[in-house]
C-alpha cells in the first residue's frame, strides 16, 4: 500500500509539474471564460433575436365602433400588465371573406380573426392560436365593453428580504447553479486527464512505467495531478470571483443562505466536485489506457460524456425532489451522486447523508480504478515490434470492441 | 541461486499462444541473452518475468519473489520501444526513472549527472529530451535503467537503433555491470551480440524455448568442421574422410569424424597426402541456433541493421 502511493506521488508530482508549467495550463485557467462569453453573447443575441421576431397579429373583423373599443382596451391593458402579454391587433377593412379566407390570405398575415361582436364575438384560428389567446382576447372584450367599470384599482406594495417560499426557490437556483459549476469543471478536466494517458501511451514510457510501479499508482498518480491542477484553477478563479465581487459591492444580489450553510456548502462542492472528477476521472483514465490513439479516444469518450450528460440531467430532474425515492436514487447511484448530493446540500441540512456519500463515491472510483488496471493489464502490451499478436488481425478495446489496426 | 526462474510460462492473446511452456533459470550475476527471431515471444515472455502483464498459465519468480513488482527497486528494464518525456531535462529523466524505483530525487540528479559525464554526454544534462539526437536519448533512458544500482537488468532489444559506436559501448556497460555482480539478461535477434556477451542463452522460437544453457553447450551440439588443403587428390588416406566429401580444387571441407582429430592426422600423413593447410574450427552461435531451432527459425532472424557491430 505504502508502495502504491509513495509511486502515485512519484508520477503525480511529475505530471503536476509538467502540466502546470505548460501553455495548457493557462488556457485551462482561462477555459472558464469562454462559456460565459459565449453565454452572453448568445443570451444578447437572443433577446435582440426574440424582440424583431414578428409577434402574432389578431385581425379585427367588427364594426367600427366595437374594434375601436377593442384597440382602445388593448392599449390600457398593455400599460398594467405588459405590451407581450397580448397580441398585435389591427381593424381589418370590411370584406366580403369569411374568416377562414382572411387566415388564408398570406398578404394579411394573420394569426387569428377576432369577429362578431363585443356582445358575441368569436376568434378564429389555429387550435394553438385559440388556446393561446382566448383568455386575453376574452379579456379585452370585456373591458372594452365594460369601460371604466373594469378599470383596475391602484394597491400599495411594501417588499421584504426573504421569504419561506422565495428562499426554497432561491436555495434550489443555488443547488442547480452549483451542480451545472461542478458537471462543466468535471468533464474539462476528464477529458484532460484521459488525454495525458493516451499522451503517455504514445510517447512510449508507459512501459517504463508499468514495468516499476503498480498500474494502480499510475492512474492514481494522474488523477490527483489533475485535481491539484484543478484546486490551483479554482483559487485563482475563486480570487478573481471575489475581486469581482468586491468592486461590484452592492450591485450584485445578495445570494440565499443554503440549508447547510456557506462555509459547508462550499466545501461540499469543492468535494463533490473532486469526487465527480475521481469517479468519471478514473473511468475516462482507464478509457484512455485501453486506446492506442487519440481517434479511437475520441470515439470512445463521446457516448460516455453522453452518457454523464444524461446522468447530469437525471440529477438536474430531482432538484426539486428532494428526499423522494428518484431523488434518493440519483444520490445512490454513483455517476449521478455527486451531482445530485451538492444540490442537496443547497436544500437540506442534514449532514451524515453527504459522509456517506462521500465514502461511497470514493469506493466507487476505487473500483473502476482497479477495473481499468485489470482491462489494461489484461488487453495492452500484447507484443513487441514485431509480434505476430499485431498480425493476427484488429486489436479489439477491452478485449471486446475491435479497434482500428495497429 | 536464480535471479529469474520460470516455469511453464504461457500467454494467449486473442486465441495466439504467443509464449506457449517457456522455462527458464537465470543464474545471478551472469549475462543471459534470449534469442529468437521478431515474433517468438522474447519481449512478452520478459513483460510476464517483470510483472507488467500476468502469464495465463505457469508461474515465475525474480530475485526470489513471485510478484515481480516487489523487487522492482531491485530491477532495471529497458523496454524494446523506447520513449521519454519530450520536454523534461536529461538530468531529471534520470532522475524520475530512478524515483519510480525508489531513488530519491535528488540523489537521482546528482548520480544522473554522474552517469551522463562518464557516457561523455555531460553537457547534454540539462537539455531537453527533445533536444537530443536519438542516440543520445536512448544513453539517457539506458542510465535511467541502471541509476539506481540494480541487481537485475533486463534489456529489450537493447542494440536496436544503436549505430556500431554505441552498441560497442553498450557491449561495454553490460560487461562493466556484470564485473559488479549484477544480472544481465537481455533479448536480442542478433546472434553476433549474444555470442561476444553472454555466458548462457535461452533460444526461442514460436513462443517455445528450444535450448537453454551455456553458450559453450549450444556449439558443441555440432562437430568440428575441417577446412584440409592437400597436395595429392588421391590416395589410401582418402578412407579417414567422409565418404561423400569431394575436392575443391585441393581443398577439402568436412565435419570432423567421430573418432576425432587423431587417427584423420595419422591417416593423411602415413598416407602421404601432402598437407599444405589444416584447420580445425569450433561452429559459431549462428550453425549452433539453425541446428538447435531449425532452418525456418534461422531465416526469420533479422539481418543485422546498418550499424549493426558484424
Amino acid at each position: 500500500m505504502m508502495n502504491t502511493i509513495r509511486a502515485a506521488y512519484v508520477i503525480g508530482r511529475r505530471d503536476f509539474t509538467a502540466i502546470i508549467f505548460s501553455k495548457a495550463f493557462l488556457f485551462f485557467l482561462i477555459g472558464p471564460l469562454f462559456p460565459l462569453l459565449v453565454g452572453g453573447a448568445a443570451g444578447a443575441l437572443g433577446g435582440e433575436v426574440a424582440k424583431d421576431i414578428a409577434r402574432p397579429v389578431v385581425g379585427i373583423a367588427m364594426n367600427a365602433e366595437d374594434g375601436a373599443a377593442l384597440l382602445k382596451a388593448r392599449e390600457v391593458m398593455a400599460d398594467e400588465l405588459g405590451e407581450r402579454r397580448f397580441p398585435e391587433m389591427k381593424m381589418l377593412p370590411p370584406s366580403q371573406d369569411d374568416a377562414e379566407a382572411l387566415l388564408k390570405n398570406t398578404k394579411n398575415g394573420l394569426a387569428a380573426v377576432f369577429e362578431g361582436s363585443l356582445d358575441k364575438p368569436l376568434l378564429v384560428g389555429t387550435e394553438s392560436a385559440v388556446e393561446s389567446w382566448k383568455g386575453e382576447m376574452a379579456l379585452l372584450a370585456a373591458y372594452a365593453k365594460n369601460g371604466e367599470a373594469l378599470k383596475l384599482g391602484p394597491i400599495d406594495t411594501q417588499t421584504v428580504q426573504q421569504s419561506a417560499g422565495n428562499k426554497k426557490q432561491q436555495q434550489l437556483l443555488t443547488g442547480q447553479a452549483a451542480q451545472v459549476l461542478v458537471f462543466m469543471l468535471t468533464m474539462l478536466l476528464a477529458g484532460m486527464v484521459m488525454s495525458n494517458m493516451v499522451e503517455e501511451k504514445s510517447n512510449k514510457i508507459i512501459e517504463v512505467i508499468a514495468a516499476a510501479v503498480p498500474m494502480d499508482s499510475v492512474f492514481i498518480g494522474k488523477l490527483f495531478a489533475m485535481l491539484a491542477m484543478a484546486f490551483i484553477g479554482i483559487i485563482v478563479w475563486a480570487g478573481v470571483g471575489f475581486g469581482l465581487v468586491m468592486l461590484a459591492g452592492s450591485a450584485l444580489p445578495s445570494l440565499p443562505v443554503p440549508a447547510v450553510g456557506w462555509p459547508m456548502f462550499i466545501g461540499l462542492s469543492i468535494i463533490y466536485f473532486a469526487m465527480a472528477y475521481l469517479v468519471l476521472g478514473s473511468l475516462f483514465i482507464g478509457i484512455g489506457a485501453q486506446a492506442a490513439t487519440v481517434r479511437e479516444v475520441q470515439t470512445l469518450s463521446m457516448p460516455i460524456t453522453m452518457v454523464q450528460l444524461i446522468n447530469f440531467f437525471f440529477a438536474m430532474y430531482t432538484v426539486t425532489k428532494i428526499n423522494t425515492p428518484v431523488e434518493t436514487f440519483a444520490a445512490i447511484f454513483p455517476f449521478s451522486s455527486p451531482f445530485a448530493m451538492v444540490a442537496r446540500a443547497a436544500q437540506d441540512a442534514t449532514l451524515w447523508h453527504h459522509a456517506v456519500a462521500i465514502i461511497g463515491q470514493g469506493l466507487f472510483a476505487l473500483l473502476i480504478i482497479r477495473i481499468g488496471v485489470w482491462l489494461f493489464r489484461r488487453n495492452v502490451m500484447k507484443s513487441g515490434s514485431g509480434g505476430r499478436v499485431k498480425e493476427s488481425g484488429r486489436r479489439k478495446l477491452f478485449g471486446l470492441v475491435p479497434m482500428g489496426r495497429n | 541461486m536464480h535471479a529469474i526462474e520460470a516455469r511453464g510460462l504461457v500467454k494467449i492473446f486473442d486465441g495466439f499462444r504467443a509464449v506457449d511452456g517457456v522455462d527458464l533459470n537465470v543464474p545471478e550475476g551472469s549475462i543471459y541473452g534470449i534469442l529468437g527471431p521478431n515474433g517468438a515471444g522474447k519481449t512478452t515472455t520478459l513483460r510476464m518475468l517483470l510483472g507488467i502483464i500476468d502469464p495465463d498459465e505457469g508461474t515465475r519468480t525474480l530475485l526470489g519473489s513471485d510478484r515481480p513488482l516487489t523487487q522492482s527497486k531491485l530491477v532495471g528494464y529497458l523496454p524494446e520501444e523506447r520513449g521519454l518525456y519530450q520536454s523534461m531535462r536529461a538530468v531529471d529523466t534520470i532522475a524520475f526513472m530512478g524515483a519510480l524505483r525508489g531513488l530519491p530525487l535528488k540523489e537521482g540528479r546528482d548520480r544522473g549527472r554522474e552517469l551522463l559525464e562518464q557516457a561523455g554526454l555531460g553537457e547534454a544534462a540539462d537539455r531537453q529530451i527533445r533536444q537530443l539526437s536519438k542516440g543520445m536519448a536512448q544513453t539517457v533512458q539506458l542510465m535511467g535503467t541502471i541509476v539506481h544500482q540494480p541487481k537485475l537488468i533486463v534489456l529489450d532489444e537493447p542494440f536496436s537503433g544503436l549505430d556500431a559506436l554505441n552498441q560497442a559501448k553498450l557491449e561495454r556497460l553490460i560487461r562493466a555491470q556484470a564485473d559488479k555482480g549484477v544480472t544481465v539478461i537481455f533479448s536480442t535477434h542478433v546472434i553476433a551480440h549474444a555470442e561476444r556477451l553472454c555466458e548462457r542463452i535461452a533460444i526461442i522460437a514460436k513462443g517455445k524455448v528450444s535450448f537453454d544453457g551455456l553458450v559453450s553447450e549450444a556449439r558443441d551440439r555440432l562437430r568440428p568442421q575441417v577446412r584440409l588443403e592437400t597436395e595429392t587428390l588421391d590416395g589410401p588416406w582418402r578412407a579417414a574422410l567422409p565418404p561423400e566429401c569431394t575436392p575443391q580444387g585441393h581443398w577439402w571441407h568436412f565435419t570432423l569424424p567421430e573418432t576425432g582429430v587423431e587417427p584423420l592426422l595419422k591417416a593423411l600423413v602415413e598416407g602421404k597426402a601432402g598437407v599444405r593447410s589444416l584447420s580445425i574450427e569450433r561452429p559459431g552461435l549462428h550453425d549452433a541456433f539453425v541446428a538447435i531451432a531449425g532452418e525456418d527459425a534461422a531465416a526469420m532472424m533479422d539481418e543485422p541493421a546498418p550499424g549493426d557491430l558484424p
